[in-house]
């Protein structure tokens, strides 16, 4: 079987000695197991250039780690096709945030966005002995919402989170927003409505859907940024 | 040099499930505690956790934690500490309500109680038949378990120092741990964290192996850290081969879906496991289904052109059950091997899973050392790098992500006691640290040396060839001739990459140096142990052997030397559950 050749140009930039970022080109000979982008990253890293830098661990899309920009668009390397790619693999780091090195971006602000809206069940109520009850009908609207790995590729996807960093939630953190409204658990629905209320943090969403497009896990912060508005304009009447 | 120096009460290495049930602890009762972690917490394995968490809720059909217990002592293969694995049935049901409590979104039942499946070696009444004892989130347990606790940390506002890999132990000259070194990834500087105890949640090894479900994360640095301070691993020949993981790529599949019913295939269609397991059937332990799957393949009885697997069958279950309670497993199938198990049968290898042995400790999560179990002041350890031991030979489906939370809470417990007893963190040593900077400042001057890739790929496989499902002496015996040639080689590696920032190569070869300390335990504790006892399965010594062998290994990688220690037979209130023959 002859072997596979693939060309990957790496979006390269390290703060110590790189006055600007640049792109390196490695061309790179496939094995039949090399299916995933993230295999061909970490082959460049083991036989051609260690100094290429990006995060990994899970390999299977749980963990979040290794959002990157592929051909322009955001995706996790462990879950990309190499076949799905046509012609050069263009790897850039996820877009709006601060680049630490070469792929590796800063994710505070995206972290932060998502502390914001204390995401944890609020329950004031005595806790009973045993577990609390909630219905499976209750249980099946987190579905589409708690598999949420954080990666961040819907959040640097999105045209208003690149421009309002600082007062829009994004939505990855408006997503977990919605997941604690919905969760018939939690106590703070109003609170957490009014902390929505205001013309950034919720509402420079103009649905565009980039995030729903984008998610490797097929979720849609979209839809769930729509039932927040419903919920809200439900409770104003 | 002298290192910058960090100061708090307690540091603890670890954000995944064992770390983070700890920091809360800790946090909660307003202890000044950070948590060292390599990745974002919730990047951490316990979120690759798929199937469940056991306890005897009995939500679904009658249950008790005797029955777990016992369960789990004969899981262990009679190698498991009774007292300890008492403590964690007991505290089960109440672990369980707690991690709802905390907002973990369990699957639910129709009565609104948290769901349950039946897994592997969970049995009604003393092993009679099977029970639903796994409490479940789809096939993606792990993962909202993970992110609950560190929703609950945010709440209780746990202090983390996120991608931050601990280095080195710190001991002073009475042998107390009194801190760790550390470096910061985004800037490759080192500090010393002075504290008044450490507790390592540094989770597993599996990366030893050529075939691992394990992440890349995995490589054991807790244990390479406790061994370079001069402490033991327990048990560390022990490791879990688990039935069903993916066909090439090692990716997990759930033992959930034999539990939801789906069951093992060979070659000739024949559902085997019915001819090694008459009454657990696809639900007998994993070391005993791994064992079985193994012969299948080498007597030729194996699937696909290579006769190298076999099959797992679920489309008999229904689209919507597996939509339902597997979705994930369907997705991984489908992405990795484009196979939809709602039609086809999805082809699977026994592939190294789960460590068993770990730094030695009691089920008060402090740190213990030797034979008369000395208590190594100031050190805790929870979860899997923990040895505790519960899992014994071998560990039950579902009991890890309760040991978790069960022992990283009583871990947390016992240093809030430790902390009060000391007003100030002991005096750091005069060379604090500088092991830890030796290390770095010779990778980091190096000009020549061996690739990561070329000496870790060489440990892998010389693992996988000489001390996986099967073993013999002559494998063993060359496995250690081996490995320990990996070893020298290991202590010349070369990284190209000398900067500072984000130096991923670094971090690998730093890691590498832990994992490599794993690998060797492993083969020559192997060597030693001539019976076989749960996962460890020598082909020349068949059986187990109770008088000789009932008892705890503990390697020194100083001169390589194993001592043993007594199996705890004193559970803290109900009898000793005496050894039987194990049959399922
Ligand atoms: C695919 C898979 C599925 C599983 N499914 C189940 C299941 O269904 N039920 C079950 O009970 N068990 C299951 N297990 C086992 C269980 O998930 C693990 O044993 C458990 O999650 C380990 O948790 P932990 O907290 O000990 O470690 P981890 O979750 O692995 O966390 C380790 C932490 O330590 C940090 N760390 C490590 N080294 C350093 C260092 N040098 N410096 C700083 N930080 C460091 C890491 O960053 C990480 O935060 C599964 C395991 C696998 C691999
Ligand atoms: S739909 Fe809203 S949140 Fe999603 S990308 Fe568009 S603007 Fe952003
Ligand atoms: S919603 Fe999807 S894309 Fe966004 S952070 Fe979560 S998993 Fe990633
Ligand atoms: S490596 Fe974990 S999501 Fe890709």
């Amino acid at each position: 079987m002859s072997k596979r050749q693939v060309k990957v140009s790496i979006y390269r930039y390290n703060p110590e000695v790189d006055a600007k970022p640049y792109y390196k080109d490695y061309d790179i000979e496939l094995d039949p197991l090399d299916t995933k982008l993230l295999n061909v990253l970490m082959k460049i890293k083991d036989l051609y250039d260690d100094s290429v830098s990006f995060r990994r661990s899970c390999r299977e899309g749980v963990c979040g780690s290794d959002a990157i920009n592929i051909n322009g668009r955001n995706g996790l390397a462990c879950l990309t096709d190499i076949s799905s790619i046509k012609g050069t693999i263009i790897l850039r780091p996820i877009p709006g945030l601060p680049v630490i090195r070469d792929l590796v971006v800063d994710m505070t602000q995206f972290f932060n966005q998502y502390h914001s809206i204390k995401p944890y069940v609020i329950d004031d109520l005595p806790l009973p002995e045993r577990e609390r009850i909630q219905s499976p009908e209750d249980r099946a609207e987190l579905n589409g919402v708690i598999e949420c790995i954080l990666c961040a590729c819907c959040s640097t996807a999105c045209p208003s989170f690149w421009w309002n960093p600082d007062k829009f939630l994004g939505p990855a953190a408006l997503l977990h927003a919605y997941r604690f409204i919905a969760d018939t658990r939690d106590q703070a629905t109003n609170e957490r409505l009014d902390e929505l209320n205001d013309p950034y943090r919720l509402f420079r969403c103009h649905t565009i859907m980039n995030c729903a497009d984008v998610c490797p896990k097929h979720l849609n912060p979209t839809r769930a940024i729509g039932k927040i508005r419903e919920i809200m304009v439900k409770r104003a009447v | 040099m002298t290192l910058p120096i960090m100061k708090y009460d307690v540091v603890i290495v670890g954000g995944g499930g064992a770390g983070l049930r700890a920091a809360l602890q800790l946090s909660e009762a307003g202890v000044k505690t950070v948590v060292l972690s390599k990745v974002f917490p919730t990047r951490s394995h316990t979120a690759a956790a798929q199937g469940g968490i056991s306890a005897s809720l009995g939500n679904v059909e009658p249950d008790n934690w005797h029955w777990h217990m016992y369960d789990t002592v004969k899981g262990a293969d009679w190698l498991g500490d009774q007292d300890a694995i008492e403590f964690m049935c007991a505290q089960a049901a109440d672990a369980v309500v707690e991690l709802e409590h905390f907002g973990m979104p369990f699957d639910r039942l129709e009565n609104g109680k948290i769901y349950q499946r039946p897994f592997g070696g969970h049995m009604a009444d003393f092993g009679k038949k099977p029970v639903r004892r796994a409490c479940a989130v789809a096939d993606r347990t792990g993962h909202a378990m993970l992110h609950a606790l560190y929703q609950r940390n945010v709440k209780a506002n746990t202090h983390f120092l996120v991608e931050w890999m601990a280095l080195d132990l710190i001991k002073n000259d009475a042998g107390d741990i009194v801190g760790v070194t550390a470096m910061e990834m985004e800037t490759g500087e080192i500090y010393i964290i002075h504290a008044k105890a450490v507790l390592f949640a540094t989770g597993g090894a599996g990366r030893i192996y050529q075939y691992s479900t394990n992440a890349f994360i995995n490589t054991g640095d807790g244990i390479g850290m406790a061994m370079r301070a001069g402490l033991p691993v327990e048990d560390i020949e022990f490791w879990q081969f688990h039935p069903t993981a993916l066909a090439g790529t090692g990716i997990l599949i759930t033992e959930g879906v034999r539990g939801e019913g789906g069951y093992l295939l060979n070659a000739n269609g024949e559902r085997f496991m019915e001819r090694y397991a008459p009454t657990a059937k696809d639900l007998a332990s994993r070391d005993v289904v791994s064992r079985a799957m193994q012969i299948e393949i080498n007597e030729g009885r194996g699937c696909g052109k290579d006769k190298d697997h076999v099959m797992i069958k679920l489309d008999h279950l229904g689209r919507d059950v597996i939509e339902q309670r597997l979705p994930g497993i369907r997705e991984i199938s489908l992405q990795f091997l484009g196979i939809d198990p709602v039609k086809e049968p999805i082809p699977i290898v026994p592939t190294c899973h789960y460590m068993m042995g770990g730094i030695p400790t009691n089920y008060k999560g402090e740190v213990i050392d030797g034979v008369d179990e000395k208590i190594v002041s100031g050190f805790y350890a929870a979860g899997e790098c923990a040895c505790t031991s519960v899992h014994g030979a071998n560990r039950l489906g579902t009991n890890s992500l309760l040991d978790l939370v069960v022992f990283g809470k009583s871990a947390g417990n016992s240093v809030i006691d430790f902390v009060k007893t000391l007003p100030e963190a002991r005096e750091l040593p005069a060379n604090a640290g500088e092991e830890a900077l030796t290390r770095v400042t010779k990778l980091r001057n190096a000009t020549s040396g061996e690739k990561i890739a070329d000496v870790r790929r060489d440990m892998q496989v010389c693992m996988q060839q000489h001390a996986s499902v099967f073993r013999t002496q002559k494998m063993l015996d060359e496995g250690v001739k081996r490995i320990l040639e990996v070893q020298k080689r290991a202590s010349n590696l070369y990284v190209a990459d000398k900067s500072k920032v984000f130096n991923t190569a670094i971090v690998e070869a730093l890691e590498f140096a832990n994992t490599i300390e794993v690998a060797v335990a492993t083969m020559i504790a192997a060597r030693e142990r001539t019976e076989s006892r749960g996962a460890h399965a020598r082909e020349d010594y068949p059986d187990r052997d109770d008088e000789k062998w009932m008892k705890h290994s503990l390697f020194y990688s100083n001169g390589n030397r194993l001592e043993y220690k007594a199996v705890h037979t004193t559970p803290l209130t109900v009898d000793y559950i005496q050894p039987a023959k194990r049959v399922y």
